[in-house]
């Protein structure tokens, strides 16, 4: 049975190093204390990782070997608010934006574990709602952007390349914030259920809800945070 | 042969009650005051705030690197321990899926090579830039 081998009942695991050597050596599984799901999350967001990773490279590259100077994203992503121009203002909010949704995911785990299913599930509705504003100020951003004639090909401040990295990294982004939006809908509505509670079969794989599930979710919408960490650094900021 | 089976029976018994009582274990996940997710909150709009102030007051070359290296590091670190429960998962876990990552400076290596090398080449047949 799958579950014996989760066993650790009587024997106490080394910590450490030799935790690691004794774990991957055991000719079992080598994440003890880990359910599947939650390992294969993480084992596909280490994928995920390498995708963005290769496109800030991809960037990186186009903007170090190219000629011709590499327009500055902190005049082209400047807002006029009130006659002003503030550099890197819309950027800023959807930082912050993010990072709030973030916060709100992470309560909404924590209360899923103490099974209170409609603060479980009123947070991650902010979470999705936090996470839909930020899609939006992308929108916004595209927008204004492709009206100032950016283009994959093409701007009027320099490298070609921008345009293509831009819309590349921040369209691959975007489209995981909103896979991440429509899962946070869905998983909201079953903890507001009580799915997780009473352990009702999930329609796709028909495997039992746990409020692990929320957990899961949570891993997924944190890393989606993570990346904009670093998009922010090395796109918008550097 | 009765005793057997019955013996067998109390066998699967105990196994039911262990895997039971494994389950309860893995269900036993980490629970945090939620004081500690609020902490971590500010501090990430504190360093957010920071990165953006680097651009905000224009500050250049080595000192705007590094500090955006290490904002967002520091960033990246609350996110995955604290957020992602990272800092509480063994380290059969935590290695495999942190130490990968940083293969990737390899790449970046690599590509800068590459890159200056493109750049030297196109510098060389197609004069600076227009």
């Amino acid at each position: 049975m799958a579950e014996t081998t989760l066993t650790s009942i009587g024997t106490v695991r080394p910590d450490g190093l030799r935790g690691v050597a004794a774990d991957w050596a055991s000719d079992q599984r080598a994440f003890k204390n880990v359910s599947w799901g939650k390992a294969m999350m993480w084992i596909f967001l280490l994928s995920d990782t390498f995708i963005f990773g290769c496109f800030l490279l991809s960037y990186m590259t186009a903007r170090m070997s190219t000629r011709e100077p590499w327009p500055n994203p902190s005049e082209v992503f400047a807002l006029n608010i009130g006659g002003t121009e503030i550099p890197l203002i819309l950027i800023a909010i959807m930082t912050f934006v993010l990072i709030s949704s973030s916060g709100t995911m992470a309560m909404a785990v924590n209360f899923g574990y103490r099974r209170n299913r409609k603060k479980t599930a009123l947070l991650m509705l902010a979470t999705a709602a936090l996470g839909a504003t930020f899609v939006c100020m992308q929108g916004f951003e595209w927008t204004k952007l492709i009206l100032e004639g950016v283009r994959p090909w093409s701007n009027p401040w320099g490298a070609a390349q921008f345009g293509s990295s831009f819309f590349m990294i921040t369209g691959f982004h975007g489209t995981h914030v909103t896979i991440g939006v429509i899962f946070l809908l869905i998983t909201a509505r079953k903890a507001w259920r009580g799915d997780f509670d009473v352990g009702r079969r999930g329609f796709f794989t028909g495997r039992r809800g746990t409020y692990e599930n929320v957990e899961i979710m949570g891993l997924y919408w944190h890393f989606v945070d993570l990346v904009w960490v670093f998009i922010f650094a090395f796109f918008y900021l550097w | 042969m009765a005793e057997a089976v019955v013996h067998g029976h109390d066998q699967v018994a105990a196994t039911h009650a262990a895997s039971a009582t494994a389950i309860a274990q893995t269900d036993a996940h980490q629970e945090h005051p939620i004081k500690l997710y609020l902490v971590v909150w500010g501090w990430l709009f504190i360093l957010s705030t920071g990165s953006y102030l680097v651009d905000y007051f224009g500050l250049q070359g080595l000192l705007r690197w590094s500090l955006i290296i290490a904002f967002m590091l520091l960033k990246a670190g609350l996110i995955v321990a604290v957020f992602m429960h990272m800092a509480w998962e063994r380290l059969a876990l935590a290695y495999a899926i942190i130490v990968p990552p940083v293969l990737v400076l390899v790449f970046v290596t690599m590509m800068v090579l590459e890159s200056n090398y493109t750049l030297l080449t196109r510098l060389t047949f197609f004069g600076h830039g227009p």
